[in-house]
C-alpha cells in the first residue's frame, strides 16, 4: 500500500475515534509530545496505561467480589482509573469512572457492578482501537512515511 | 347852532324876555365852559383816548361859543366899540374853530364807530379762547388719569387686583356712584355680575346676552350711554324715588394669546366681550361728557390688554404645575418600573437555578439509562426522553439568555483565549453531527488571525456553534465550510451595512467568519424574518423541527453587543445559504497579559518555550498520569525527575529543583508533603517552588493548597501550550493560581 494511503488511512481511523467519543483532545496532546527525542511516547504511556487499567480492574472484580465490600478501596481504585484514563484521553471509560464514584459515594453495590461491567467494556472497546491504531502508525513508520497528526 | 342874533339896537327890549335871554344866556356861557372842563378832566384820566388833537379843538370851540354867549350878555345894552371888537373877535374865531371841527369829525367819527365793533369781535374771540383751554385742560387732565389708572392697572399680573383697580381708580376720576363689570358665563349665552365698586361681593345676577341694549354696546367700540333702567344698569336694589343717574356701558374684549399677532394689533375677531357699566351720581345733574367717554374707553382697552396678559400668566402657571406633576407621576412610574424589573430579574434568577436542576437531573439520568441494557422499545423512549429534555434545557437557557440581552443587562466578558483552539472545539462538537449526515466540514483559518484573542469565548462560540448547528440542521447533503479572517476596512465596501467600516487598531480587530452551506437555502424574501424571535420559517419546519426560533435572535445580540454584524445571504430555496458575522476582538499585548497572577484559561504566551535546564520533580502515584506528566516536561525541555510517593519525592527534592509538580488527587498526601519540604528548605531563599496538580475542582482544594504554603494550584487536562505558559508565568512571578 502507498504511504499516503496508509497515511489517509490512519487519519480516518483516528478522527473517528474522536468521533464516536473514544478519545478525546488529551490524546492529540499527547501525539503532539511526540518529537525527535521521543520518538516512542505514545506507544509507552499506552502500554503503561493498558498495564495499569488492567491492574486496577482486577483489582476492583476483587474488591467488589467481596462480602463486605470496602467502598473506599474501591473508589480509590476507581479514582487511579479514572486518573489513568483522563491523562491518555480515554473519554468513555473516564466517563464511566466519574459514574463509578458516585455510586461508589452511595455505597449502590448493584449499581457499582454494573458500572464495573460497563468499565471492562468500554476498556476492552478502548484498547483495541488503540492497539489498531499503534499497529497501523507503525506500519507507516516502517513503510518510511511519517506519523499524520490531527489538523484542525 | 342857533343863529346867534347880535345886531339888533333898535327894538326896544321888553324888560322880561330881555331877562330870560340873559338868564339862558348865562347858563349856556356856563356849560359851555365846563364841559371843555369836564372833557380835560375825563380824557386826562383815560391813558387810551387817541384823539386829544380832537378834543383840544372840540373844547376850543366849546370855549369860544362860551365866550361868545358871555360876551353876548355885554351886547344887550350900549356897548362901546371895543366890546363890539371883542365880540366880533370871538365870533369869528368860533367860526373858523367850529368848521375847522365840523371837517374833523367827518373823518373821526367811522373811526369811533368802528372801535365798538372791533370791541365786540374782541370780546367773543376772548371768550372762544376761553373755552378752548377750558377744553385742553380737562383733556390734559383726562390724559394724566388714564396714565394713572393704566399704571395702576398694570403693575399687577392678577386677574382680580386688575379689575379692582380698575374699578376703583375709574370711580374716584370719574367720582361715579356705581361702577360694574359683567363677564360672559363659561357658556357664553349670560353675563355674569362679577365685580362692583361698591358692594363687596355681588350677588351673580345673570343676563341674557341676546339683549338689544347689550348688542348695541358689543357692536360699537366706544361707551355708549344707555338707559339707567336696563337690566345691566340695575346694579342696585333700589328703593322708593331713587332716580339713577346717568349710565355709560362699553365693552371689553376679552383677549386671547391667539389674537396677538406680530406687526398687527390684535384683531377684535373674538366675540367674547365683558360689559362695563359706570352710573353717574343720580344727585350731582352731572351729564357724561365728550372726555369722560373717551377716558372710559381708552381703559376698557387697557383692561383687556392687562386681562390677556395675567390670562396668559396663569396658563403658564398652570402648565408649569401641570408639567411638574406629571415629572413626579413620571418619577414614580421609572421606579416602579425598576422595581417590577428587578423582581423580574430576581424571578429569574430564582427560576434560572429552579429549572435548570431538575433539567440537568433529567438529562443526566436519562443519558445514563441510555448507556445500561434496554430493550429496543425502552431505548426509543429514552433517547425521546433525551432529545425532547435537551431541548427544554436550550430553550430555558436561550430564553434566560434572552431575557437578559433584552433589557441589556447581559455584559460580555472579557478574557484571553485561544482562537485556534475555540474553532476546534467547534469543529469537535459538530464533526459527529455532520459526519452521521455525512455532510463535509470543512474549516479554513487565514494565517494573519491571531493565537490569542480578547473577548467573551463562551459567548462567540455559543455564536458560531449556533450558525454552523443551523448550516448543518438545514442541509440534507453536501458541504459545511466555515472560513474565518481579519476584515479588512478597504475590502469590506458592503452595501449591506454601509455605515459600518471595520478599522482595526492597535488593540482591536474585526474577525470575519463566513458559514457556507449547501442546504436548502432560504427565500430571500424571507431572510428579515429569521432573526426576530420566535418567527419560524415554516417551509423549513415541516422536515426539520427547528428549536424555539431564539437562536439567531441571541446571535445578532452577541454579534451587537460585539460591535459587530451579521447578516444572511441565500440565493432561494435549494440553493444553499450563507451566513456572515464580523465581530470586534481584542488583541492581547503583553502588558495587559499578566497583570494579575490569576489567570483564567491559557495565559496565552509567546514566551520562553525553552526551559532547558530546568529541574523538574514530579509526584504522582498514577503511572500513566505520572508518565504523562513527564513526557510533556521533557517536551519542553525541562529536566524532569519522577517520585510515585511522598516519601520517594521528599528523598528526591534537591534546591536544584525548580519547580515540584505534585499530585493532590489523592487525599492528603499532597498537602503534608507541601508543609514537610517547607520544613526542609525553611532556611533557604531558593527553595523549589510547589505547585499542585489536580482535577478537582472544588474550591476547598485551593484554599487548602494556599493554607500548606503551596504556590500554585493548576487544573488537568493540562495541554503543551497550557504547561509553557505556567512555566514561564511561575518562573516570572513565582506563583500561579489557576482559578477553579
Amino acid at each position: 500500500m502507498e504511504v499516503d494511503q496508509m497515511q489517509r488511512q490512519c487519519l480516518d481511523y483516528t478522527k473517528s475515534l474522536f468521533l464516536e467519543g473514544f478519545l478525546d483532545g488529551q490524546f492529540v496532546q499527547l501525539q503532539q509530545l511526540q518529537d525527535e527525542n521521543n520518538p516512542d511516547f505514545v506507544v509507552e504511556v499506552v502500554s503503561l496505561f493498558f498495564e495499569d487499567s488492567e491492574r486496577l480492574l482486577n483489582d476492583l472484580t476483587f474488591a467488589l467480589d467481596q462480602k463486605s465490600i470496602d467502598f473506599k478501596k474501591v473508589d480509590a481504585h476507581v479514582h487511579q482509573l479514572k486518573g489513568s484514563s483522563s491523562s491518555i484521553g480515554a473519554q468513555r471509560v473516564k466517563n464511566c469512572c466519574i459514574a463509578f464514584r458516585n455510586f461508589c459515594e452511595e455505597q449502590n453495590i448493584d449499581a457499582c457492578l454494573s458500572c464495573l461491567q460497563q468499565v471492562k467494556q468500554e476498556y476492552c472497546h478502548v484498547k483495541n482501537k488503540l492497539e489498531t491504531l499503534i499497529r497501523l502508525e507503525q506500519q507507516i513508520v516502517a513503510a518510511g512515511g511519517s506519523i499524520p497528526t490531527m489538523e484542525f | 347852532m342857533e343863529s346867534c342874533n347880535c345886531i339888533d339896537p333898535q327894538v326896544p327890549a321888553d324888560d322880561l324876555l330881555m331877562k330870560y335871554q340873559y338868564i339862558s344866556d348865562f347858563f349856556i356861557a356856563l356849560a359851555y365852559f365846563s364841559i371843555p372842563l369836564e372833557l380835560i378832566y375825563f380824557v386826562k384820566k383815560s391813558a387810551v383816548f387817541p384823539y386829544r388833537w380832537v378834543l383840544v379843538q372840540f373844547g376850543a370851540f366849546i370855549v369860544l361859543c362860551g365866550a361868545t354867549h358871555l360876551i353876548n350878555l355885554w351886547t344887550f345894552r350900549i356897548h362901546s366899540r371895543t366890546v363890539a371888537v371883542v365880540m366880533t373877535t370871538a365870533k369869528v374865531l368860533t367860526a373858523v374853530v367850529s368848521c375847522a371841527t365840523a371837517l374833523m369829525l367827518v373823518h373821526i367819527i367811522p373811526d369811533l364807530l368802528s372801535v365798538k365793533t372791533r370791541e365786540l369781535f374782541l370780546k367773543n374771540k376772548a371768550a372762544e379762547l376761553d373755552r378752548e383751554v377750558g377744553l385742553i385742560r380737562t383733556q390734559e387732565e383726562t390724559g394724566r388719569h388714564v396714565r394713572m389708572l393704566t399704571h395702576e392697572i398694570r403693575s399687577t399680573l392678577d386677574r382680580h387686583t386688575i379689575l379692582k383697580t380698575t374699578l376703583v381708580e375709574l370711580g374716584r376720576t370719574l367720582a361715579l356712584e356705581e361702577c360694574a363689570l359683567w363677564m360672559p358665563t363659561r357658556t357664553g349665552l349670560e353675563l355674569q355680575l362679577s365685580y362692583t365698586l361698591r358692594q363687596q361681593n355681588p350677588v351673580g345676577y345673570n343676563v341674557p346676552i341676546n339683549l338689544p341694549v347689550i348688542n348695541e354696546v358689543f357692536s360699537s367700540n366706544r361707551a355708549v350711554k344707555i338707559s339707567p333702567n336696563c337690566p345691566v344698569a340695575r346694579l342696585r336694589p333700589y328703593a322708593g324715588k331713587f332716580m339713577p343717574g346717568p349710565v355709560v356701558a362699553v365693552r371689553v374684549p376679552l383677549l386671547h394669546l391667539s389674537n396677538f399677532q406680530i406687526y398687527d394689533w390684535p384683531e377684535v375677531s373674538t366675540r367674547n366681550y365683558a360689559l362695563m357699566v359706570l352710573v353717574l351720581p343720580s344727585d350731582s345733574a352731572r351729564q357724561w361728557h365728550v372726555h369722560e367717554l373717551e377716558l372710559v374707553e381708552v381703559v376698557a382697552d387697557q383692561v383687556a390688554v392687562a386681562l390677556s396678559h395675567a390670562a396668559i400668566l396663569e396658563e403658564s402657571t398652570r402648565a408649569r404645575d401641570q408639567l411638574m406633576e406629571q415629572n413626579v407621576a413620571l418619577d414614580l412610574a421609572r421606579r416602579e418600573a425598576e422595581t417590577a424589573i428587578r423582581a423580574r430579574n430576581d424571578f429569574l434568577a430564582v427560576m434560572n437555578h429552579e429549572m435548570r436542576t431538575p433539567m440537568h437531573a433529567v438529562i443526566a439520568l436519562s443519558s445514563l439509562l441510555q448507556e445500561t441494557d434496554l430493550t429496543a422499545e425502552q431505548r426509543l423512549m429514552v433517547e425521546t426522553i433525551l432529545k425532547s429534555s435537551n431541548l427544554l434545557a436550550t430553550l430555558i437557557n436561550d430564553v434566560l439568555d434572552l431575557s437578559r440581552l433584552e433589557d441589556g443587562s447581559l455584559q460580555l466578558e472579557a478574557a484571553t483565549f485561544n482562537l485556534h483552539s475555540l474553532f476546534r472545539e467547534v469543529l469537535n462538537l459538530i464533526k459527529p453531527v455532520a459526519s452521521v449526515k455525512k455532510l463535509s466540514l470543512t474549516s479554513h483559518l487565514a494565517s494573519d488571525l491571531p493565537m490569542y484573542v480578547i473577548g467573551d469565548e463562551k459567548r462567540l462560540m455559543q455564536t458560531i456553534l449556533n450558525v454552523v448547528g443551523n448550516a448543518v440542521k438545514f442541509s440534507k447533503e453536501g458541504f459545511i465550510s466555515i472560513t474565518a479572517f481579519v476584515a479588512k476596512p478597504e475590502s469590506f465596501r458592503d452595501a449591506r451595512i454601509p455605515d459600518f467600516l471595520p478599522v482595526p487598531s492597535d488593540s482591536h480587530f474585526y474577525l470575519r467568519v463566513q458559514v457556507k452551506d449547501s442546504g436548502s437555502g432560504i427565500n430571500p424574501q424571507d431572510i428579515p424574518k429569521l432573526f426576530t424571535k420566535f418567527a419560524q420559517n415554516q417551509s423549513l419546519t415541516t422536515r426539520y423541527p427547528a428549536g424555539s426560533g431564539l437562536g439567531l435572535a441571541i446571535c445578532r445580540r452577541f454579534v451587537n453587543l460585539m460591535e459587530g454584524h451579521i447578516w444572511i445571504e441565500s440565493e432561494g430555496i435549494g440553493k444553499g445559504c450563507t451566513v456572515t458575522f464580523i465581530v470586534k476582538l481584542g488583541i492581547p499585548d503583553r502588558s495587559n497579559d499578566f497583570k494579575l497572577p490569576f489567570v483564567t484559561k491559557v495565559p496565552g504566551n509567546h514566551g520562553s518555550t525553552n526551559f532547558t535546564g530546568l529541574k523538574v520533580l514530579v509526584m504522582d502515584d498514577n503511572g500513566v498520569s505520572r508518565s504523562v506528566t513527564k513526557g510533556l516536561l521533557m517536551h519542553l525541555g525541562c529536566d524532569v525527575t519522577t517520585a510515585s510517593s511522598s516519601d520517594e519525592c521528599l528523598r528526591a527534592v534537591s534546591l536544584e529543583h525548580g519547580v515540584v509538580f505534585m499530585d493532590v488527587c489523592t487525599g492528603l498526601d499532597g498537602y503534608e508533603l507541601a508543609v514537610r519540604i517547607h520544613e526542609k528548605f525553611t532556611k533557604h531563599q531558593d527553595r523549589p517552588l510547589i505547585v499542585a496538580l489536580t482535577g478537582n475542582t472544588k474550591k476547598m482544594t485551593k484554599e487548602n493548597c494556599m493554607r500548606v504554603g503551596m504556590d500554585g494550584l493548576i487544573l488537568k487536562p493540562v495541554s503543551v501550550d497550557k504547561m509553557r505558559g505556567v512555566l514561564s508565568e511561575l518562573l516570572e512571578r513565582r506563583v500561579l493560581f489557576e482559578n477553579v
